[in-house]
């Protein structure tokens, strides 16, 4: 059998485990409340139930995850000679992202992709964190009740707007012949207009624009549960206004922290239009390196392997948020 | 205090410079969509033209991106709402050491660049569609996949959102059923089921927009199919025309509209609710007095 | 129609944890019965054992002679009101009540006539259009009980149904309670750990603790023959003199407390040696000089006046206070705060029990 129908193996595999083992526990034990599963949502229902979260978990979750995991496994072959001789397991793909194939040297180029991505989309996560928390602990603990209804309202429309339009909108003001440049060229600080786009500030100013909302509604409901009374007991015992935020609000704050942080990243590395649409030619984004294996290259294992590199490194961050803000996943995700 | 006076005037200033950044593009955008010049400038406004409204409707991709993302979205709110409300259901009935698990495999498309879904999406179903002839000529498409890759991210949506209300759910409402003589299954059609409705709506339309605004995984799964997003991409790479600002002033137009529909909405709910507790307060006070 | 509840040997465990043990009892059919005891005691587990919630790990459950093994919860004759309960509150007030004919694929019409006839039982007439969030706590009260009844069971089962209601509606709808249970001559288990409601509305009460059903009698019989500490402390209020058994006859027997030798009766012919506990309650206690065998002497703690009576606090042998209660007219001196009094009893009232589990204060 083929390694490619094997991995699909897995997920049946653990199913089964799983359930060998609640059969086994039920026959240890009495439970008064216990009803079955088909007793309790009745055999259609039951069915049904199944059959969709199965659908989901299996065929559009774990099975393509898998399924890609395995392709980067592989040589890139012409369709004619897939599950022919020359379709062996190989870690090549992998090792082209650290030594170019072409000349046996170090691949600089992509790994410099990689890190820039990585760096740049902490970078971006840290700066709208600073740029939201003072309006979602304003919102969350002083603001009215009307106010905080209108300025959630004021949030919420333009987060409909699409990322492409985002990123057209923000081009449109800091091109060369945008209003930021004319204004510029206008007071006479500058003679020639900036490059704002090809020193690819544009695409840092698109990455945080588009994620700004990511960040404040986390951050919002995590802040808007804090008891109005601990704030005021710390100002009562005098602590000044930057400890009553280090020492009360941002400890009780973390899950939204976290969520906010974890979600902006990931948002931000695997970010396609901000980069597509703002930036310069010199630094490409990681994403963009793998779209053009994909659309241009048509190397499908590269592509996977250097998807898989990217998801690698979004969950490493991930478990570090979670880690350094000792957080669980499910209070970051709800 | 004159400190605190200084403190609320570097928040107000901060408040404005937030919105400012928020806004601000959008703003310069919605301008450069009704002046004449054809590079979107905001200023100096040359003239007033509706031109690029005109431009927009006559733009054939466009048109047909639009249908396709109307599909793809219905598609996605089908599939997505039901399986969001049956893994919710299930995450209280499984079994209690594989539900860990089974929560991080269902949130795990939330956590999962789109561009990666949107790759592995395309991998997988080109060859299982790829089994038989007739499935690759049916189903291989663009829009199936955009569906299937879109959904598996949306329903984890759907399910945070359903499952948020379902944990709200008085379980003596489901034993005051049975306990009437529903069967399981009545319960679920006459006491769950409406009291997840309102969350169902919701998850609907965050499905359905959500499905409207993707660009990372419709870029790999449309295939050589389009959508409106995609359309929209390909028309930014290529040039900026003010059509696409007029695109934008349509989108922001209808958000807008549907924000302030949903905020009138909720204040007639809660004025209604007000009612109630009002009224029931009155009866409170008369069995009180003849007591 | 009307069922009884017979209980055989029920055990309820969950997991190590056991919250009823072995209980055997049996309910007459139209009886007025509750279950008696503090929180956590395993009264609500019975009550879901019987209306089939829950299933016993040993022993059966017997509705009417039929063994309910097996039969679901909305297969049994039973119908259950729920401590917050449970109103469906999408539903309109007529829609609740008929809301077990629907499930019974009874139309309409039917329903809306059924739901009338139980609105007008239940001093609701013409609001069956309303919503449940619209009605007062005493009203949502009165719709549980039409729901419940709309799909005529043959018992009734009561989940603490009162304990979210104000105390000046409490007291109400206790009478209202017994007057529904009487007029539709359907057993009643009532469940509740307030000993009020227990004594005045039911035919008899089962004392529950620790999932030991400790005592089952008329409300009478459970407050002056308590059979063991549990119940003697537990109902209404008691003094606990804790001792030897040093004399025991047929009838009655000697304790020897701090006290000294005290006597009571001797329901239980405990021996000599026994370890004991003499029962009196405050308000059978005297002040005054009497018998030997039933009176001791003791330092005043303080004095509480309540207008209708007042409590003496007396210095107890143990950290805990004697109490005596004095009606209006007792006709003594009230002693000061540090004085040393003389109390008595008749020996009729004073009732030695085997030592044993008390209730928490």
């Amino acid at each position: 059998m083929s390694s490619r129908a094997l991995v699909l193996l897995v997920p049946f595999l653990v199913i089964t485990a799983f359930w060998l083992m609640a059969r086994y526990e039920s026959k240890l034990g009495h439970d008064p409340t216990h009803k079955s599963y088909w007793e309790r949502n009745g055999t259609v229902l039951g069915i049904a139930f199944i059959a969709l979260v199965a659908f989901w978990t299996l065929f559009l979750v774990t099975l393509p995850y898998l399924y890609m995991v395995v392709e980067s496994f592989h040589p890139r072959l012409p369709p004619a000679q897939r599950g022919g001789p020359n379709d062996f397991l190989t870690i090549a793909q992998y090792k082209s992202f650290i030594v170019s194939p072409t000349d046996g040297e170090w691949n600089w180029i992509h790994m410099g992709n990689f890190t820039y991505t990585i760096v740049v989309s902490a970078a971006v996560t840290f700066l709208n964190l600073c740029i939201c928390y003072p309006l979602a602990y304003y919102m969350a603990q002083s603001g009215s009740a009307q106010k905080v209804r209108l300025l959630m309202l004021a949030l919420i429309v333009p987060y409909w707007i699409n990322e492409i339009l985002r990123a057209f909108a923000v081009r449109l003001l800091i091109a060369s012949k945008g209003l930021i440049n004319q204004a510029l060229m206008g007071s006479g600080i500058t003679d020639v207009p900036i490059d704002f786009l090809g020193s690819n500030t544009g695409m840092w100013i698109g990455l945080s624009y588009a994620n700004l909302l990511i960040m404040i509604f986390p951050l919002y409901n995590a802040i808007e549960s804090l008891d109005k009374n601990q704030i005021e007991a710390a100002r009562d015992l005098g602590a000044p206004w930057w400890k009553i935020h280090r020492d009360v609000v941002i400890p009780y704050a973390k899950p939204g922290i976290a969520s906010g942080c974890t979600m902006v990243f990931m948002l931000a590395a695997g970010s396609l239009a901000a980069p597509l649409f703002l930036s310069g030619p010199q630094q490409r984004w990681f994403t963009m390196t793998v779209y053009d294996f994909f659309f241009q290259a048509f190397n499908w294992p590269r592509g996977s392997a250097y998807a898989f590199i990217l998801l690698a490194a979004c969950i490493t961050f991930v478990m570090l948020v979670l880690k350094l803000f000792k957080v669980k996943l499910g209070e970051a995700i709800r | 205090m004159k400190s605190s006076a200084v403190m609320k005037g570097m928040l107000g200033f901060y408040i404005v410079l937030f919105f400012l950044y928020l806004f601000g593009p959008l703003m310069v955008m919605s301008v450069t969509a009704f002046n004449t010049p054809s590079y979107p400038q905001a200023l100096p406004f040359e003239g007033f033209t509706l031109q690029w409204f005109e431009k927009l409707w006559n733009h054939r991709l466009m048109m047909e991106g639009l249908l396709n993302s109307i599909i793809i979205g219905l598609g996605v709110v089908t599939i997505s709402v039901p399986i969001g409300l049956a893994a919710s259901i299930i995450m209280n009935q499984i079994y209690h050491r594989a539900r860990s698990l089974f929560y991080l495999v269902t949130i795990s498309p939330l956590l999962t660049p789109g561009v990666i879904i949107g790759i592995s999406t395309v991998i997988f179903w080109k060859d299982a569609f790829g089994l038989t002839d007739w499935s690759k000529a049916t189903f291989y498409k663009g829009i199936v996949l955009s569906i299937l890759g879109q959904a598996s991210f949306v329903s984890a949506y759907c399910l945070l959102i359903i499952m948020a209300r379902l944990t709200r759910f008085d379980r003596a409402q489901e034993e005051a059923a049975l306990d009437l003589g529903a069967s399981y299954p009545q319960v679920f059609w006459h006491v769950l089921l409406p009291f997840l409705k309102p969350a169902m709506l919701s998850a609907s339309v965050i499905a359905f927009l959500s499905s409207f605004e993707n660009f990372n995984t419709t870029t790999f799964a449309i295939l050589a199919d389009k959508t409106l997003v995609t359309v929209l991409a390909g028309e930014t790479r290529q040039g900026t025309t003010p059509a696409l600002s007029a695109l934008a002033v349509i989108i922001i137009a209808i958000s807008l509209v549907g924000a302030i529909t949903y905020e009138l909405l909720k204040r007639r709910e809660e004025a209604a609710a007000e009612r109630m507790k009002e009224r029931a307060r009155l009866a409170e006070r008369g069995e009180l007095e003849q007591a | 129609m009307s069922a009884g509840v017979e209980l055989d040997h029920v055990t309820v465990k969950f997991g190590n944890f056991t919250a009823v043990n072995d209980a055997t009892l049996d309910i007459r059919s139209g009886e007025f019965f509750s279950f008696l005891g503090p929180s956590g005691c395993g009264k609500t587990t019975i009550l879901r054992t019987v209306s089939g919630f829950l299933d016993p790990t040993a022993g059966s459950v017997r509705i009417g002679g039929q063994d309910m093994q097996g039969i679901g919860a909305n297969k049994r004759p039973t119908a259950l009101i729920f401590q917050n309960l449970a109103l469906f509150p999408l539903m309109t007030v007529a829609e609740n009540i008929a809301y077990g004919l629907r499930v019974r694929g009874v139309d309409k019409m039917a329903r809306r006539k059924k739901a009338d006839e139980l609105l007008d039982l239940i001093a609701l007439k013409g609001q069956g259009d309303k919503l449940v969030s619209e009605l007062s706590g005493g009203q949502k009260q009165r719709v549980a009980i039409a729901r419940a009844l709309a799909v005529e069971p043959k018992v009734l089962l009561l989940d603490e149904p009162l304990s979210a209601l104000d105390l000046k509606l409490r007291q109400h709808m206790r009478n209202e309670l017994r007057a529904i249970q009487q007029r539709v001559g359907i057993t009643f288990i009532y469940i509740t750990h307030d000993q009020g409601e227990a004594l005045t509305m039911s035919d008899r009460i089962a004392v529950m603790s620790d999932g030991v059903i400790e005592q089952v009698a008329d409300g009478k019989m459970v407050y002056d023959k308590p059979q063991t500490p549990f119940v003697a402390s537990f109902v209404g209020e008691n003094n606990p003199f804790p001792g030897t058994v040093s004399k025991a006859t047929a009838t009655g027997a000697v304790v020897d407390t701090a006290f000294g030798p005290l006597a009571g009766l001797n329901p239980n012919g405990l021996k000599v040696g026994d370890k004991a506990i003499l029962f009196v309650r405050p308000e059978t206690l005297k002040l005054g000089k009497g018998a030997a065998a039933t009176s001791f002497t003791t330092e005043v703690e303080s004095v509480a006046f309540e207008g209708n009576m007042t409590h003496v606090f007396l210095k107890g042998a143990a950290k805990k206070n004697i109490t005596v209660t004095v009606g209006r007219h007792g006709g003594v001196k009230m002693p000061a705060q540090g004085d040393r009094a003389n109390v008595h009893y008749d020996e009729a009232y004073g009732l030695v029990l085997p030592e044993g589990k008390m209730a928490r204060e």
